[in-house]
């Protein structure tokens, strides 16, 4: 097969995001990494479902379908387990999966359907301009809370170990090389990837993510997690990561006798999702923002028992067509002259 | 000893009831399956409660199971039952309505306890009189007592041994009417294969009730029914949701494609659920949604990545669907939707049967979003409708609706096999040349666009909810999207070069015209023909095609004076019909009662009609 280039899976369509979104830097990114995973363009479906983020499809050269608001997990589900196949990818944010989606979001996890879905989190309603969403910040004002919101936000990464998740991750959307990495990640992992994708709005909710963003703090405020390595980070990478009394705590290496021994080693693999709900949790000011692939365990995929347990029953069945169906159970034959004949009991309905 | 009472029917019909712990259900299923096989045509009517154990006792926990066979076709479980089997005071209360004059109550005695009587409601200690039912032929038989007395040698504890008291009442109705327990032996061998004990009970208490019917021969009255003259074939008895759920394999299979349901939980309609589930040895790909929602998008997924996709519900969860209709509709992709239809609106009456989503079918979504409608009319022609919903949707790229109802599904009805090489063959319209293709291209005749499969080279596309142009990509322009509403509609209207001419019961022309559709045809052809034995003008219309209709309906109309809309709504085909073929005046004969017609009031009320 000859090398594919990323931009293969350009689609001919003008691309309608605001000048400035974070969203172009998101899908340079997925595109780079389906060019990088060696599977034919027609191998890949791309679903959504409504909102800025779900216009993606339209600007891809792969399968591609549009559907409706909060659905798109569950329409994947179906594309996975009709053809598994296919590598598909859902694009949807943090309305569509948080809110109108929330459920076929969890449920998703919960049943480990081998789809990697990037999770587009602005923080805001953008396509319908403005609203707050259901990761917006208590005490936030949009056109639809003038006075502030009264509510908390989902932490969507929460949400995901909650529903059982197996793979999740956290990038941000102008860190080209980081988001590469995990979605490379996600796509390798069998399950369902969850990467949620810090992204910009730049009309309605420019700059909510900036506190982690900005270049001149970003050392202090983001931790990259490389599995199997320290959760050290700073300017100095001075600092790390410990457990103190069932809490993560920052400290300073060489204070107080800290050594870089002491700072916990970051482990995606392990199951129990004690740490890793921890590092998903953490947030300015007391904490960096973790970043990288949080959580990669290993469980089985739905789609891959559903075609294994046809596969197996299939092996020693007792029906082999529909015909047979038909003419099982308790069956009679009525004869010309109205004499009624009935055949062997065979096993039926019970 | 006096001779026995030997009743001689063409058809009779009887009602088993209890509470719904009590195994009624059962008991009737045994039963109508021993008389199909002895060549009976029986047609079955289940009526339970929504509540799994309501208090025991109660009139609210009654649960019923009517069976109508006879020695000519068969084509309603019968308005009123022959034979009643109470096995509770509560039983005799909630069926008094459903008795036929003069008929025969055969009731548990040990259970008309003063208790028991005040539970079901009744004020007095004589409930046949409560119910003006003084005028029918009541036996009391301590059912309880003697099934204990019947498994006394047994080592089973008191609530087993009164579990196996519907056997004694089995085996006394397999002797009034004169079924051999063969077959109902066999079954119970079969159901309890690992637990010996359990089945010698049961067959004891089966043959002892049977026995004490053959002793008490003076007061039992015994029923004769002749074998039912039957066209020659193999026969199977089937219910229609079974018949829905094989209907659907067939069409698969023909297609040569996997089969993929996507469906949630829902009375009456779970059953087809779960008996394509046991039917991974043919291939099927269930998927037990997390909400009504998730099931149809689910298999809108599936439909696009290549399966013969189906979601499965009932009116409320039509009502959820329909957001992911309007999407498939847009999309223009194959689905089959099946409703079996249950009383409404809201939760309404989920046990019962009505025909009242007819309208939320045909246009409960958001914009101009035509799909077609069909209506199985009968439990087994269930399968022939969901072979013909998988048929056009796969070959018309289009979602179909297909109307059962609880009716239908609960019931039962002996059933001609068909041969697989008998149906129809089922050619998607795959799309073959890469050059020339566009995602919403389409044939010039039928309108209908081409299908792709996501995975195959050189027809990479995107599809989606959002108006576009002929290549799939967004369109906001003005015109496209007026031409786009009116080809959707004009895809769907173009069906109709797939659907039957509809066929008269009776003579092409007369006094009036019965018109019906769906899950009431049994009761309407059976109405109509007792008025043809009385020499009325009165023929039969019934429809299976809602949208588009038929050819020839026009035609099929205009030559009768009057035309009666018989429907369990309010009458809703009819207001559909007034819009289609405006040109007539249509009668309506409607009920809401979560009941079948009866055929007694269709009579009556029809017969008004030819009095004017």
């Amino acid at each position: 097969m000859k090398d594919i280039s990323y931009k293969d899976f350009k689609s001919e369509n003008e691309v309608r995001w605001c000048a400035g979104c974070g969203n172009y830097a998101i899908m340079n990114a997925v595109q780079r990494t389906m060019a990088r995973m060696g599977i034919p363009r027609e191998r890949f479906a791309v679903i959504s479902g409504i909102g800025c983020s779900s216009r993606i499809p339209y600007y891809m050269s792969t399968y591609g379908f549009h559907t409706i608001h909060g659905r798109a997990a569950a329409v994947a589900t179906g594309v996975k387990c009709a053809n598994p196949r296919l590598s598909v990818w859902v694009m949807t944010g943090d309305g569509d999966a948080m809110a109108i989606g929330g459920n076929h979001f969890i449920h998703l996890i919960r049943r480990n359907v081998d789809v990697n879905l990037i999770l587009f989190n602005n923080r805001i309603y953008g396509l319908t301009k403005g609203q707050y969403s259901p990761t917006s910040e208590r005490g936030v004002t949009t056109k639809t809370s003038p006075y502030g919101t009264i509510e908390d936000p989902f932490v969507p990464g929460q949400l995901a170990l909650g529903a059982q998740g197996t793979f999740f991750a956290r990038t941000i959307d102008i860190s080209l090389k980081i988001s590469q990495d995990v979605f490379m990640a996600a796509a390798e992992h069998t399950g369902t990837s969850v990467v949620e994708v810090l992204q910009n709005c730049v009309i309605y909710n420019n700059g909510v993510h900036s506190a982690i963003t900005d270049p001149e703090f970003k050392a202090e405020r983001q931790l990259i997690l490389e599995q199997g390595e320290p959760m050290i980070f700073g300017d100095m990478k001075d600092k790390g990561l410990i457990m103190e009394k069932g809490k993560l705590k920052v400290v300073r290496i060489g204070e107080n006798g800290i050594t870089k021994a002491d700072v916990l080693v970051h482990d995606a693999t392990e199951k129990d999702p004690l740490v890793h709900t921890a590092l998903i949790r953490m947030k300015l000011p007391e904490y960096p923002v973790a970043l990288g692939v949080i959580r990669n365990v290993d469980a089985p995929a739905y789609d891959r028992e559903m075609t294994a347990q046809i596969k197996k029953i299939r092996k020693n069945r007792k029906m082999s067509s529909v015909e047979e169906l038909l003419n099982s159970g308790n069956i009679w034959e009525v004869e010309e002259n109205g004499k009624v004949t009935k055949e062997e009991f065979q096993s039926t309905r019970n | 000893m006096k001779d026995a009472k030997v009743i001689k029917l063409e058809e009779v019909a009887i009602r088993f009831s209890g509470d719904s712990g009590d195994g009624m259900q059962l008991t009737g299923t045994l039963f109508s399956d021993a008389t199909a096989l002895l060549g009976n045509d029986i047609s079955t009517f289940p009526d339970f409660p929504s509540e799994i154990r309501a208090p025991q006792g109660t009139v609210g926990g009654v649960s019923g199971f009517q069976v109508q066979f006879g020695h000519k076709q068969v084509n309603t479980p019968g308005d009123y039952a022959h034979v009643l089997i109470a096995m509770n005071p509560a039983a005799v209360k909630a069926n008094a309505r459903f008795m036929q004059p003069g008929g025969t109550i055969i009731y548990d005695s040990d259970s008309f306890t003063e208790k028991n009587l005040m539970k079901a409601g009744f004020k007095t200690e004589d409930p046949f009189s409560e119910c003006n039912l003084n005028d029918y032929f009541k036996i009391a038989i301590p059912i309880s007592s003697l099934t204990k007395e019947s498994l006394k040698k047994f080592d089973l504890d008191h609530k087993i041994i009164l579990r196996s008291k519907n056997m004694f009442a089995l085996g006394l109705v397999c002797w009034m009417f004169n079924r051999p327990l063969l077959y109902i032996d066999e079954f119970i061998r079969r159901k309890f294969a690992n637990k010996s004990m359990v089945v010698k009970a049961n067959i004891k208490v089966l043959h002892d009730g049977y026995n004490y019917g053959m002793s008490l021969q003076h007061m039992t009255p015994s029923y004769i029914v002749n074998p039912a003259d039957i066209e020659p074939g193999r026969y199977r008895n089937i219910y229609g949701n079974h018949a829905t759920a094989w209907g659907l394999l067939a069409a698969a299979e023909k297609a040569g494609l996997e089969l993929f349901l996507g469906s949630y939980p829902i009375t009456p309609a779970t059953e087809i659920l779960s008996v394509l589930s046991e039917r991974k040895d043919l291939g099927v790909k269930t998927f037990q949604a997390e909400d009504e929602i998730a099931g149809i998008s689910s298999a809108i997924g599936a439909a696009f990545a290549g399966d013969l996709a189906v979601t499965t519900t009932s009116g409320p969860g039509l009502a959820l669907k329909s957001e992911a209709i309007g999407l498939a509709v847009m999309a223009e992709l194959p689905l089959v939707v099946i409703d079996v239809q249950r009383g409404g609106p809201s939760t309404g009456l989920p046990t019962k049967t009505e025909q009242a989503d007819l309208l939320q079918a045909l246009y409960g979504r958001n914009g101009e979003s035509p799909v077609v409608v069909l209506a199985a009319s009968t439990p087994s022609d269930c399968f022939r409708y969901a072979y013909t919903a998988a048929k056009i949707a796969l070959e018309r790229m289009v979602p179909v609706i297909l109307l059962s109802d609880g009716f239908l599904g609960n019931g039962s009805e002996p059933w001609k096999i068909p041969e697989m090489s008998e149906l129809p063959d089922i050619k998607p319209p795959y799309a073959k040349n890469k050059r020339t293709f566009k995602a919403y291209a389409r044939n010039e005749k039928t309108k209908v666009r081409k299908w792709a499969v996501p995975g195959r080279k050189g027809f990479e596309h995107l599809i989606g909810g959002l108006e576009k142009n002929i290549s799939g990509t967004v369109s906001h322009d003005p015109e496209n999207h007026q031409i786009n509403c009116r080809m959707r509609q004009e895809k769907v209207d173009r069906v109709v070069d797939m659907v039957p001419d509809l066929e008269v019961y009776g003579e092409e022309s007369g006094e009036v015209l019965i018109v019906g559709w769906g899950g009431t045809y049994g009761h309407l052809i059976s109405t109509a023909r007792e008025f043809r034995k009385e020499g009325k003008k009165v023929s039969l219309a019934h429809f299976n095609y809602i949208q588009p209709l038929p050819d020839n309906t026009r035609k099929v109309f205009e030559k009768f004076k009057k035309i009666v809309v018989c429907e369990l709504n309010l009458g809703q085909f009819a207001s559909y019909l007034r819009d289609k073929i405006p040109e007539f005046i249509y009668f309506k004969y409607n009920k809401m009662k979560g009941l079948p017609f009866t055929v007694q009031e269709l009579k009556e009320n029809i017969a008004k009609l030819l009095e004017d």
